[in-house]
């Protein structure tokens, strides 16, 4: 059995603040409104869609309760259609379509739909707690530390200076602008109407196309207070790493991911299910994973999952044509690049989510999705698109066009 | 044995007046237990008791905590073996579920504390429903646990949070932080603060006016921990995440107790008080059922009061207070020890070459006491303490001192000149004392006539702050130069050990072979952050190259130097010799001129010298931190059993006590020896075969070592054991 992707849609990533365009919206709404899109672009009958699987990595309040159900019904999906919220936080939406992928190879089901929501400006961030930062014994024995630290040590360890970074955002930024003004995104952009179907927003709006090195080198560093004063988690990142002096802290809101609101999804079929609506599929799954690497560091995951997907796919580095690494820090992109021995010019081409913003629940789909377009739009055949995790993860999946 | 004196009044209140026969201070014992466990079932089943309050018959205080000799018989069961956890909770369950009984007996209990509450007699006082404290200087509340291994286990972690919030608490808590009763009380920690001696008349009156206020807070429904509590509050949930890395700043990863402590609190508060109380007696079970918590309160609590005591004082020795001392050098020692004497109530006479140095001496005693001016010190108190210290350069100042303490250059002939001339003056009948930290006591007591006269007295910089005094014996000192140092630390109220000749005695000898592993290491290019991390991991107080540049390398160079030129070929050459003279050649010679292993730019942050890697090329292949680590600790673990080989130790409560407060060797191990027990003598044998095989004869096992392995023995005898935990 083979896995196929048919389409892929994503809402714009509106600024996840009180004044960001998508505020307004509920994440209800936003998972409503891709999920209508899949189904309409593709002008299926809902009851052949097996599952909905959504990513969510704060499902509490407005977002709780199994949001992917509630969404599907809420689009008028037959009622058959059942629907599950999964968490891998930041690649939720590449694990929700793995998922849906691995439900197709196995026969579970013939299309089911991979996606994932955030309104990160309606619920935030960290709203669902969890024992690993607050319970003191697990937090202790794991030797917890925030994502940002990590980011940090990550740039530490592997001698990436604030320099390194801030150009790395620069670029980023350069190529999100080239890649709006071009229209690359146009094929997966739903654009989010209100209740009275007014488009509220059409474009990404958390870029800032403008940015140097010097609007950028006057940024504070963000983690510096909590890692070094209060309450001081640059000790656990020496506890696990005292081989560094201290923690070099690079990370600003410049070049790390922005805080926003988006949802994707995508729709994953087999090849009969194609056949009986004449749709042609866009691409072959050729591989999915996910791994678990050292926690502290957390975001050096992607390194190690790359290297399963090749294994998986009997494939090596030089047969991939196109990279996708979702921006959360750019300490984590530059790291990436350094262990695979990869190019700039090879990953990340269209800009990221240091210059668009990174919807967490989101994100993974909609990577997936930028680089379907661009495989489209250059006619490149193969990707390899990963997201790090947090907790110490990576998730990936190896595309290839058809 | 009655530990309750308990009467009741003709309004039917009960007092309860705890007075422990043979005690200086009330603490818990399992007489005590039996009293109020009595007491308790009194005053909840008779029906003409209508409330009780609770007070002390003893004028040192309301009651400190658990009885130390009933504890460590908790820890022990059949041939010394330590109980499982779930034994240890069956008895500390006990004292949680009594006092559990107390605030659930239906009457209202009010406690009047005057004096010292502490540990144990303060969750007491916490399980009372009314709290009265006397007003006085002296009074102290607080739960001080954790700084011997432990943390509040009668209740105290569950009711401090809930009265005063958790965040605050846990600071308390946390660092073993003492409340005054003005503090107590506005943080609601006391519910009124009275007059002193008026506390039970108020206790009393309370119940009497308040018949039905018998129900905590915490048993009322609705109730709400102040701050908020749960994992649904977002300010409880920052003050736990904080917690972890705040402890751990503090001790990087190796006390059990903090941890338990935060568990304890996270765990147990959202449940109710009966469930919570249990979630605490397991997790201090849990901690408790560690040798660490046995080994912490053993050094740190009772072998160090044993020392203060005078346990290794000549016992037939008349006592000797020092009246009069003759400080001899003004410089930084000479001068602190001069503040400490003259803060005892001693007369100094601060003896320099220089009238200016003494004077200097002088203005030094008189910039600490202003310091301590409004912390206990008043303006006329501290006139009278300086009019005790008087500065001169005339040897003839000296007659009537009955106690000499010498702090001039370190230099045999100096110091020798200075000895003799003092002779003159006083006789050689007056015990003479020598602060040197480094030539041989057995040499400069030639110097004076009567050697039996002689000792040393070794003080750590800054005097004022270093709590050890390290006593050393010549080969001749007798038994009145022992109890007369031994007096003078008493007064000054600081810890001794007693130690027997030898180059840098026990506490430098030992503390120098720390530095110098540290400099081997970088000599064979390990990456320097590495040995400094190892260094804090392991539970020193700094790195061994942060500390060397401390005491400058140069010093070190020196003293080796010195060493080489006396010992001829019996001087044991050590790896980082060549290393630290490499460093002083290269101008780094330490903090003092900016520059040594760290380097000290201008108004930032020092850090390690980038010179340090052209010096020393980094190695390709680094080690794990585990094995630094265990580097620097076996380096110092077998320099220690080596001195107690030799006879440089008499005790391993000496060589414990010296390590942790003379070279802050890690606290949580409660020493080397201590640690060294606890490895197994056996399995230390093995790591240091390991070592030597590794790295060198300097971590040869000793014969003593081998054959206490080989015979199963200990350093500590295992009755001590016994009595310590």
């Amino acid at each position: 059995m083979e896995a196929y992707i048919y389409d892929a849609v994503r809402t714009p990533r509106g600024r996840g603040k009180a004044d960001g365009s998508l505020h307004e919206i509920t994440p209800i709404q936003l998972a409503t409104q891709v999920l209508e899109a899949v189904r309409d672009r593709n002008q299926i009958d809902t009851a052949d869609v097996d599952d909905v699987i959504l990513g969510c990595v704060s499902p509490v309040g407005e977002q709780g309760a199994d949001i992917a159900r509630v969404a599907a019904l809420n689009a008028d999906y037959a009622q058959t259609v059942p629907g599950v919220q999964i968490n891998r936080f930041c690649a939720s939406g590449l694990e929700a379509v793995n998922m849906a992928a691995a439900k197709v190879f196995s026969g579970e089901a013939m299309f089911a739909i991979g996606g994932g929501v955030e309104s990160m400006s309606r619920v935030p961030m960290a709203s669902d707690g969890g024992a690993w930062a607050m319970d003191p014994a697990v937090a202790y024995k794991t030797y917890f530390a925030p994502q940002g630290i990590g980011a940090d040590v990550i740039a530490t360890k592997f001698g990436i200076s604030r320099d390194d970074a801030d150009a790395y955002a620069v670029e980023s930024q350069k190529r999100a602008k080239q890649a709006w003004d071009e229209g690359r995104f146009k094929k997966s952009i739903l654009p989010v109407k209100d209740v009275i179907g007014q488009v509220v927003l059409d474009h990404d709006e958390h870029m800032r196309p403008d940015a140097t090195m010097q609007s950028l080198g006057s940024l504070k560093p963000s983690f510096a207070a909590l890692g070094e004063e209060m309450p001081g988690f640059d000790t656990v990142a020496l506890l696990r790493y005292p081989e560094l002096e201290k923690v070099n802290h690079v990370h600003h809101a410049g070049n790390s991911s922005g805080i926003v609101d988006g949802a994707a999804a995508v729709l994953v079929g087999s090849k009969e299910m194609g056949d009986k609506y004449g749709l042609t599929p866009r691409a072959r799954i050729k591989a999915m994973a996910s791994i678990g690497s050292e926690p502290l560091i957390m975001l050096t995951g992607p390194e190690f999952v790359a290297g399963k997907l090749l294994a998986r796919a009997g494939m090596t580095k030089d047969d991939i044509d196109l990279w996708e690494l979702n921006e959360a820090f750019a300490s984590v992109v530059l790291r990436y690049m350094q262990a695979m021995d990869l190019d700039h010019s090879r990953i990340n081409v269209n800009g990221g989510a240091i210059a668009m913003g990174h919807p967490l629940g989101a994100t993974g789909a909609m990577v997936l999705g930028t680089a379907l377009d661009e495989l489209e739009r250059s006619g490149k055949g193969t990707a390899l698109v990963n997201l790090c995790v947090g907790a110490g993860m990576g998730t990936g999946i190896i595309i290839e066009r058809i | 044995m009655q530990t309750i004196n308990f009467t009741t009044d003709a309004d039917g209140i009960a007092t309860l007046i705890i007075d422990v026969p043979g005690q200086s201070m009330n603490v818990i014992g399992p007489d005590f237990l039996a009293d109020l466990d009595a007491a308790i079932t009194r005053i909840a089943s008779e029906e003409s008791i209508k409330g009780a309050v609770i007070a002390s018959g003893k004028d040192s205080g309301f009651m400190a905590g658990m009885d130390l000799k009933y504890f460590g018989s908790m820890l022990v069961s059949g041939e010394g073996q330590r109980p499982a956890p779930a034994d240890i909770f069956d008895k500390v369950f006990v004292l949680n579920q009594l006092f559990r009984r107390l605030e659930t007996s239906g009457k209202p209990i009010a406690c009047s504390i005057e004096g010292t509450c502490v540990g144990g007699g303060f969750e007491l006082a916490l399980a009372c429903h009314r709290r009265f404290v006397g007003d006085s200087p002296k009074t102290q509340l607080g739960l001080p646990e954790i700084l011997i291994g432990l943390f509040p286990g009668g209740g105290g972690s569950q009711r401090l949070p809930r009265i005063m919030g958790v965040q605050a608490s846990l600071m308390y808590m946390l660092q073993g932080k003492m409340f005054r009763p003005a503090d107590a009380a506005m943080m609601k920690v006391v519910d009124q603060v009275v007059p002193q001696g008026t506390a039970l008349d108020a206790a009393r009156e309370w119940v009497k006016a308040n018949p039905n206020a018998h129900t905590q807070p915490w048993d009322v429904k609705g109730f709400k921990v102040p701050g908020g509590a749960g994992g649904f509050n977002p300010a409880f949930v920052q003050t736990m995440a904080g917690a972890v890395p705040m402890t751990l700043k503090q001790t990087q990863r190796n006390m059990n107790a903090p941890i338990a402590l935060l568990s304890a609190v996270y765990e147990g508060i959202t449940l109710p008080m009966d469930r919570a109380i249990a979630i605490e007696s397991k997790y201090f079970a849990k901690v408790a059922a560690d040798p660490q918590a046995s080994n912490m309160i053993r050094t740190l609590f009772v072998n160090k009061q044993a020392a203060e005591r005078g346990a290794r004082r000549p016992k037939d020795e008349a006592k000797a207070p020092t009246k009069k001392l003759a400080m001899l050098g003004a410089g930084m020692m000479g001068a602190g020890i001069a503040t400490v004497a003259a803060q005892a109530g001693m007369d100094v006479v601060l003896f320099d070459r220089d009238q200016a140095y003494a004077e200097k001496g002088k203005a030094h005693v008189e910039a600490v006491l202003k310091k301590r001016l409004g912390r206990g010190m008043t303006p006329e108190k501290m006139t009278e303490t300086l009019a005790r210290v008087t500065p001169t350069t005339d040897y003839a100042d000296l007659a009537g001192a009955d106690f000499v303490i010498e702090a001039v250059f370190e230099d045999v002939g100096i110091k020798a000149e200075v000895t003799k001339k003092v002779e003159e003056v006083l006789g050689a009948d007056t015990i003479f004392g020598s602060n040197t930290s480094t030539l041989p006591i057995t040499r400069l007591a030639n110097a004076w006539s009567k050697p039996e006269n002689f000792i040393g007295v070794h003080f750590f910089s800054p005097v004022e702050k270093m709590p050890l005094v390290e006593i050393i014996l010549g080969e001749k000192t007798g038994p009145a130069a022992i109890a007369k140092a031994l007096d003078f630390v008493a007064q000054i109220k600081k810890t001794p050990i007693v130690v027997h000749d030898s180059r840098g005695f026990y506490t430098s000898r030992s503390f120098g072979t720390y530095v110098q592993e540290g400099a081997e290491l970088v000599g064979e290019g390990v990456n320097p952050a590495l040995i400094e991390n190892a260094g804090k991991q392991l539970g020193m107080p700094t790195g061994p190259l942060a500390v060397s540049d401390e005491v400058s390398i140069e010093l070190g160079v020196k003293i080796m130097t010195a060493a080489k030129k006396e010992l001829g070929d019996a001087y044991v050459r050590q790896g980082s010799d060549d290393i630290m003279v490499k460093m002083t050649d290269a101008g780094r010679l330490g903090r003092k001129n900016g520059k040594g292993w760290y380097d000290y730019p201008e108004g930032a942050k020092k850090h390690l010298s980038p010179a340090l890697g052209e010096m020393f090329p980094r190695a390709a292949e680094q080690p794990d931190v585990e094995a630094v680590k265990e580097r620097l600790l076996y380096r110092q673990l077998i320099e220690c059993a080596r001195c107690f080989e030799e006879g440089v130790l008499e005790t391993p409560e000496d060589g414990d006590i010296g390590a942790i407060f003379g070279w802050g060797f890690a606290p949580y191990t409660g020493g080397p020896f201590s640690h060294m027990d606890t490895v197994g003598i056996a399995n230390v044998v093995a790591t240091l075969d390991r070592l030597a095989a590794a790295h060198g004869p300097r971590f040869a096992p000793t014969q003593q070592l081998r054959d206490m392995a080989a015979s199963g023995s200990t350093f500590y005898k295992p009755a001590s054991m016994k009595a310590a935990a």
